[in-house]
């Protein structure tokens, strides 16, 4: 019973969703506070939820209907899944399990999968090309995400429990204020950039070239689920970072301000970056992990075993 | 009137159909979203594929060639969908009516909702006519 509590209502499903919904709307307003607009209302996430609920479900004759139905829930589920664990472990650290990290690494893959399944799926060829660019975004960026995840560990001298890393920051300092940790955060910022699918590196659902990419053929509930997951991701992928390199958030009084304010610089990072760069081809993108952000996250962990 | 519905009205994702129009009927519809108008404000949202929309706006005289492509994008539009004909060409066919190769006008095809008369309408009288289609769905249902 308790487990399904923390699955579907705190801090799983329904938390997440609403905290992620309401980050899309920091999102959306950032975004036109930049190009000088007014923005949406804030409870424009949640209203285009509902309506995508009330609209009818198509499915393509060519797809194949199981998976092209089933995709975006195993996305949800895994990203609501990595919420979970990470804010349990958040709260109580001595909840969680040997080698949690890594399972944490795997869960985060989940959502780009469900895409590749749902474009491969939907018997689209512009949504078949746009899960392709997701394959090869995934193969490009893996490689310096977890170099630079490894980075805490090696600092912490090998603890791969999510709760010894934070209790590790908690007596020691946070990980970002010695040199690899930084340089490790400033490789994390641009994978995550890459995992949530933002402008620099949103290939796999290009607007103006694919028309949606993997997400074209999909209606109704399931792109509203498509986009829980989108805003799911929004909001857990910087908490990942800010408990692997900032200590995590603490819940009581004076110091959650401190928490939330890591969230939003991280996201507001995340939405000038997206606001202020044009989008990348895919082999520019490949390249760009595959050499300077390796070469950067290689050069942390080095400085990091240097015990800098 | 239920929630859905009331939804529906306050995030209209519109999809850009145009069918033999001069382009010109286009860049004001793209003028809606620059920042003097921005039409984010209301919810509106310029998608790509009409598996997404809610609104589809047509451009253009019906040329003989568009006719089964409009119709397929609107089996392809989920519904609840509505239809509104931007420009005197959508609304009438002006004075390309009876030209070799303009079919029909655009409510002979589709069922319309709101027709947005100009040659190019402004995007003022743009946002006047979805704000008159929100009305008329309110009223109806």
């Amino acid at each position: 019973m308790k487990i399904l509590f923390n699955f579907l209502i705190i801090p799983g499903f329904l938390f997440t969703t609403v905290i992620g919904l309401f980050a899309c709307w920091i999102d959306r307003k950032v975004s036109a506070r930049v190009q000088w607009r007014y923005g949406p209302p804030w409870y424009q996430p949640f209203v285009d939820i509902i309506k995508l609920t009330g609209k009818e479900t198509i499915l393509p004759s060519t797809a194949s209907k199981f998976t092209f139905l089933a995709a975006p829930v195993v996305g949800l589920a895994g990203i609501t899944l990595v919420s979970t664990l990470l804010w349990l472990m958040n709260c109580n650290h001595n909840t969680g399990f040997m080698g949690d990290i890594l399972v944490i690494i795997y869960l985060l893959t989940i959502p780009s999968i469900s895409v590749i399944l749902g474009g491969f799926a939907s018997g689209n060829p512009l949504a078949s090309l746009g899960a392709s660019r997701e394959m090869k975004l995934i193969l490009s960026y893996e490689l310096p995400f977890i170099l630079a995840i490894l980075v805490p560990i090696i600092k912490s001298g090998g603890m791969i429990r999510i709760g010894e890393l934070l209790a590790f920051q908690a007596a020691n300092g946070i990980f970002v204020g010695s040199i690899s940790g930084f340089i490790a955060l400033v490789v994390g910022i641009i994978t995550m950039q890459a995992k949530l699918a933002l402008v620099p590196f949103d290939m796999a659902e290009a607007e103006t070239e694919l028309i949606g990419g993997a997400i074209i053929e999909y209606s109704g509930t399931p792109l509203a689920v498509y986009k829980m997951t989108r805003a799911s991701m929004l909001f857990t992928v910087p908490i990942f970072f800010v408990i692997i390199f900032m200590g995590g958030i603490t819940l009581s009084f004076p110091s959650i301000i401190w928490g939330i304010l890591k969230y939003v610089l991280l996201l507001v990072i995340i939405i000038l970056i997206k606001n202020t760069n044009p989008r990348l081809r895919i082999d520019q993108a490949v390249k760009l992990f595959w050499g300077p952000v390796t070469w950067m996250a290689s050069l942390a962990v080095i400085l990091a075993f240097l015990g800098l | 009137m239920s929630i859905r519905l009331k939804a529906l009205l306050k995030s209209p994702w519109v999809f850009h159909l145009c069918s033999g129009s001069c382009n010109n009927c286009d860049i004001e519809i793209l003028d809606c979203l620059t920042p003097r108008y921005d039409i984010e404000r209301f919810g509106m949202v310029l998608v790509g594929s009409a598996r997404h929309a809610d609104v589809l706006l047509c451009t253009g005289i019906v040329n003989k060639q568009g006719v089964s492509r409009i119709k397929r994008v609107y089996h392809q539009t989920p519904k609840p969908c509505l239809v509104v004909a931007v420009g005197n060409c959508s609304c009438s066919q002006e004075r390309f009516r009876g030209s070799y190769s303009a079919a029909k006008p655009l409510d002979q095809v589709i069922p319309v909702d709101v027709y947005i008369p100009g040659c190019p309408p402004k995007p003022e009288a743009i946002i006047m006519g979805v704000v008159k289609l929100i009305e008329k769905v309110k009223n109806t249902k």
